[in-house]
């Protein structure tokens, strides 16, 4: 590509340059294939992440809308759920013991990983670096090609794990072992167990090609003048994630690996004195250990949330900013503490792990860490409080979602302080409080974010705006429903309703929900139906949105606003624009932005 | 045929709010860009506080609701402690919360973009931020403290004096094991274990010390104002000893065994007039997935008194007797069978 000439920055040779571009952009004949499907357009393959994330991101709350029918309402019988399931896996209307347990698996492996990873950071770091870092493409087209291939691959044979005859995983999206190594423990442990393995490696492998990628092309390609502390904090938060991605990810593959050949090769890494009852034996492997894989799997499981949370938080860092006609507030505490998360991320994963039988001490050690990152935390949510003080507001879909985000974000972080105490993580471990934290502030506070990013930059990826309306149903519908489903799921962890039940009528300490439930299943069900709207929004205006007539719709300082209204392969068709300024000079000197390719004044100060 | 009638008028429901939303799309053209983007800012600002607002009712609402269905007292000694914990941090973390919520919501309305609103350029501002990274370091550093001290209470040794009782998961029960007269458990071997031969966890015959173990399934007994120590173990996969009452957690592993300990405060009889329910038992929720009995995976705990405890477990047969009383009372029968049990499995 030219970004060698602009790196290069030969100023005398401009007419050089300008070919150079025009041949960077013009010169390959572009068939469907090469534009379509296997293209190296960074832009393409960020929408190519962002479309199948959305697939998936149907299929995944598709699955908890019929887990949520079970658990809401489970003396009714759906007889359709039976046409459409089969009656081994929804006999006479009730969905089966191993096929709720098949949906929970699923449900969590696919929001987790092929949603809020790959669609959320595969989208928005391949849309974004180039562009707002000043760069014709990534560093390696071709392998940010393979990731998404990969990606696909990985998507496809997950999907295909739904139909095989035993039933995909269905031990829980973290899959313990001994159940996950143990075919005779559970029907999930057979094949479906194989092609998560599988799927899941093909994962790992996306993700390093993509992390390397966003991180050598962060460092290596920005323009002229882009210095680091210069850039959006949309590319800071991406560059933390990828970082997390890369040292992470190979841990979970190493440990899912082991867990293969303990499956498949007689090996004894997890497995220690075992008697199976449905077969009545006893397993010959002894002297592994089954808390090992947790240890592996929370590894990566948790720098996984913050890989989920920190490009949220750079897109909401910057839609906030723009959106109030202000600088965002603490840039380098928001960098800051980006990096503080992104290290402490590796130290508290036995916080998952509390009531395993951990050493106590050891226990008291992540305690620490833990509540540690409530304080980056504070700081990015007391610096987006201040970026909205005495701004000037513009409530766009986007900047909605940003705000929901914060509060979102303050709700589940807050509950976040109870569970990284191992005092009460005694009384509140693997019980509803869990799932109502983790899903505000990683499933809601990810899906919120990458909502706001969007709306944000649909007019970027195809010079039209998503229809305003069905965009403001949408948020406010997602937002209130989203704490009418969550938050009441507080009190049911209080009173020790532990997860992952198919129903509670046979207990006695548990039973006294059956009408929340069934009010959280009903809200679910709106929420659901409400990002279908969203869906055929995304589609429609692909086709039919209102046209983007301006260049830069939002008044915005940042690189990809000065790019054309639908830039072609290479983003500029000139020189890539020269940087001058960091990227949050709004109201400043009573200006009410000033782009960062505009040269300082004589005696203007940088920020 | 309701499920088809549902989907047409979500169906319906689409279209009609589609055309609300192409309609407002036209007659914000007609209006002009800035009146109608000023229009929605209003709407929308309006919105935000009415959010907060009926938010924090309905806090306090579900509060209101709720509050009856938790976890009332502790039924331990150790629960005590947690709930104390569980206070602070609620008091610190309510305050926070409530405090940031509004600002969030009441900027958002306050600075909703006004025609004559300048913004305020304000990139940074060092004293502000250190205290925003002091305070919520001092309110944390209150919340580990505490937490730490209770934690190693908790967590600590058990009284010698404690208990001991021995639990072991399966898919998808429970089995309980008690040292007996001797007060030691008898060793174990995996490999023995065989339900057939009534060998549900898989004692060694030769040792001594395993003849008076008791061995029960489904319901445990245990003492009230008696620490008792329980020594987990599982059979097969990870599993979950899950005492809400008495606000106690702990994995059974395979092949590793964990223990916790705690003091029970009420008996089982107590506790059904104190919550005036007449069925209520203390139950082991296993919280660990464990396959697809998991939700049915329920134990039972009684407690009662000393005098209870006492004349309960002299009328439990040893796991021993029950295996061998039945058969010839021959001693070379004994090691006999031993060795068959070991030989099968």
């Amino acid at each position: 590509m030219s970004n060698e000439a602009t790196l290069h920055g030969h100023p005398e040779v401009t007419t050089h340059d300008v070919h150079l571009d025009e041949h960077g952009v013009h010169h390959h004949k572009e068939t469907f294939i090469t534009k379509y499907v296997f293209s190296q357009d960074h832009k393409m393959i960020a929408k190519q992440f962002l479309i199948t994330g959305m697939v998936w991101a149907i299929l995944g709350a598709l699955m908890s809308v019929l887990f949520r029918l079970q658990l809401g309402y489970p003396d009714t019988t759906f007889p359709w759920l039976e046409d459409i399931l089969g009656s081994k896996w929804a006999k006479g209307g009730h969905i089966q013991p191993e096929f709720y347990y098949a949906l929970v698996t699923m449900h969590g492996t696919v929001l987790v990983f092929f949603v809020l990873t790959g669609g959320l950071s595969g989208t928005f770091a391949n849309f974004l670096i180039p562009l707002q870092v000043g760069a014709r493409d990534m560093a390696s087209p071709f392998l940010n090609m393979l990731s998404y291939w990969f990606f696909f691959t990985a998507s496809i044979v997950m999907l295909s794990s739904l139909f095989v005859e035993s039933g995909p995983a269905s031990g829980g999206w973290t899959t313990y072992v001994p159940l996950s190594a143990l075919a005779d423990a559970s029907d999930g442990s057979r094949a479906g167990m194989d092609l998560w393995i599988s799927s899941m490696a093909l994962f790992v492998v996306s993700s390093l090609l993509g992390g390397l990628n966003y991180i050598s092309t962060i460092l290596n390609l920005r323009t002229k003048g882009m210095s680091m502390t210069r850039l959006p904090l949309t590319i800071w938060a991406i560059l933390f994630t990828a970082i997390l991605g890369v040292l992470s990810f190979p841990v979970l593959l190493s440990g899912l690996i082991l867990l293969l050949f303990d499956r498949h090769a007689g090996t004894s890494f997890y497995l220690d004195k075992i008697f199976i009852a449905s077969t009545q034996q006893a397993l010959p492997n002894e002297g592994g250990s089954a808390i090992l894989y947790q240890h592996l799997f929370w590894f990566l499981g948790h720098p996984e949330v913050y890989i989920i949370i920190l490009p949220a938080m750079g897109l909401v860092s910057e839609v906030m900013a723009v959106n109030s006609r202000k600088p965002i507030f603490g840039y380098m505490a928001m960098v800051g503490s980006l990096f503080a998360i992104c290290v402490l991320a590796f130290l508290v994963w036995a916080h998952h792990m509390f009531v395993t039988g951990l050493n106590p001490l050891l226990g008291s050690v992540f305690v620490l860490l833990t509540l540690l990152i409530a304080i980056p935390s504070a700081i990015k949510v007391f610096n987006w409080l201040t970026t909205l003080w005495r701004g000037n507001l513009r409530f766009t879909p986007g900047m909605l979602f940003a705000i929901g985000f914060v509060s979102m974000f303050i709700s589940g972080g807050l509950t976040g302080i109870f569970l990284g105490n191992s005092t009460l993580d005694i009384q509140l471990h693997d019980t509803y409080f869990v799932i109502a934290h983790f899903h505000i502030v990683m499933g809601v506070s990810g899906m919120l974010g990458m909502f706001a990013g969007i709306y944000h930059w649909f007019p970027k990826m195809y010079g039209r705006y998503l229809n305003n309306t069905m965009a403001y149903i949408h948020f406010w519908v997602t937002f209130v429903g989203a704490y009418l489903i969550f938050w009441p799921m507080h009190y049911e962890g209080l009173a020790g309703m532990p997860r992952r039940y198919l129903t509670y009528s046979n207990w006695i300490s548990f039973n006294q929900f059956a009408d929340l439930n069934k009010f959280i299943s009903t809200v679910a069900m709106v929420v659901f139906a409400v990002q279908l709207l969203f869906v055929f929004n995304f589609f429609y205006s692909i086709f039919k949105g209102r046209r983007v007539v301006s260049q830069n719709p939002w008044g915005s300082t940042t690189l990809e606003w000065t790019a054309p209204i639908r830039p072609g392969h290479g983003n500029w068709p000139g020189e890539i624009p020269e940087v001058h300024r960091w990227a949050y000079d709004y109201a400043k000197d009573g200006r009410e932005f000033i782009p960062q390719t505009e040269p300082l004044g004589s005696n203007e100060s940088a920020h | 045929m309701s499920t088809f009638f549902l989907l047409l008028i979500l169906l319906f429901g689409f279209l009609i709010t589609f055309q609300i939303a192409k309609a407002s799309e036209y007659v914000g053209v007609l209006k002009g860009e800035k009146k109608n983007f000023e229009q929605n800012n209003r709407v929308n600002g309006f919105l935000m506080i009415a959010f907060l607002v009926l938010g924090l009712i309905g806090v306090y609402y579900c509060n209101e609701l709720y509050k009856g269905k938790i976890l009332g007292e502790s039924a331990s000694v150790h629960g005590e402690k947690i709930d104390t914990m569980m206070f602070i941090t609620l008091v610190i973390t309510g305050i926070v919360f409530v405090i940031t919520q509004i600002l969030l919501f009441w900027f958002a309305y306050k600075y909703q973009y006004s025609e004559k609103r300048k913004p305020y350029y304000f990139p940074h501002d060092n004293k502000l931020e250190i205290i925003w990274t002091v305070v919520p370091a001092i309110a944390l550093t209150v919340l580990v403290g505490f937490g730490l001290f209770y934690w190693f209470g908790i967590t600590g040794d058990a009284p010698p004096e404690a208990n001991q009782i021995e639990v072991t998961g399966k898919q998808f029960a429970w089995i309980f094991r008690y040292p007996g007269k001797d007060h030691v458990f008898g060793k174990k071997y995996y490999r023995n274990i065989s339900d057939a031969n009534n060998n549900a966890l898989g004692l060694i015959w030769d040792d001594p010390y395993s003849h008076d173990d008791v061995v029960t399934q489904g319901t445990m007994y245990i003492e009230v104002n008696k620490p008792v120590k329980l020594i987990i173990n599982s059979r097969d996969v990870i599993h979950d000893v899950g005492l809400v009452y008495f606000r106690q957690k702990m994995d059974a592993v395979p092949g590793i065994p964990t223990t916790m300990w705690f003091i029970p405060k009420f008996t089982t009889d107590e506790m059904k007039i104190k919550l005036g329910n007449p069925d209520f038992d203390y139950e082991i929720s296993c919280d660990q997935m464990c396959g697809k009995g998991h939700f049915t995976m329920r134990g039972v705990v009684k407690v009662v008194t000393h005098d209870e405890y006492v004349l309960w477990l002299v009328k439990q047969k040893s796991n021993y007797a029950e295996v061998f009383e039945k058969a010839p009372a021959a001693p070379g029968a004994k090691t006999d069978s031993t060795k068959t049990s070991v030989a099968v499995n």
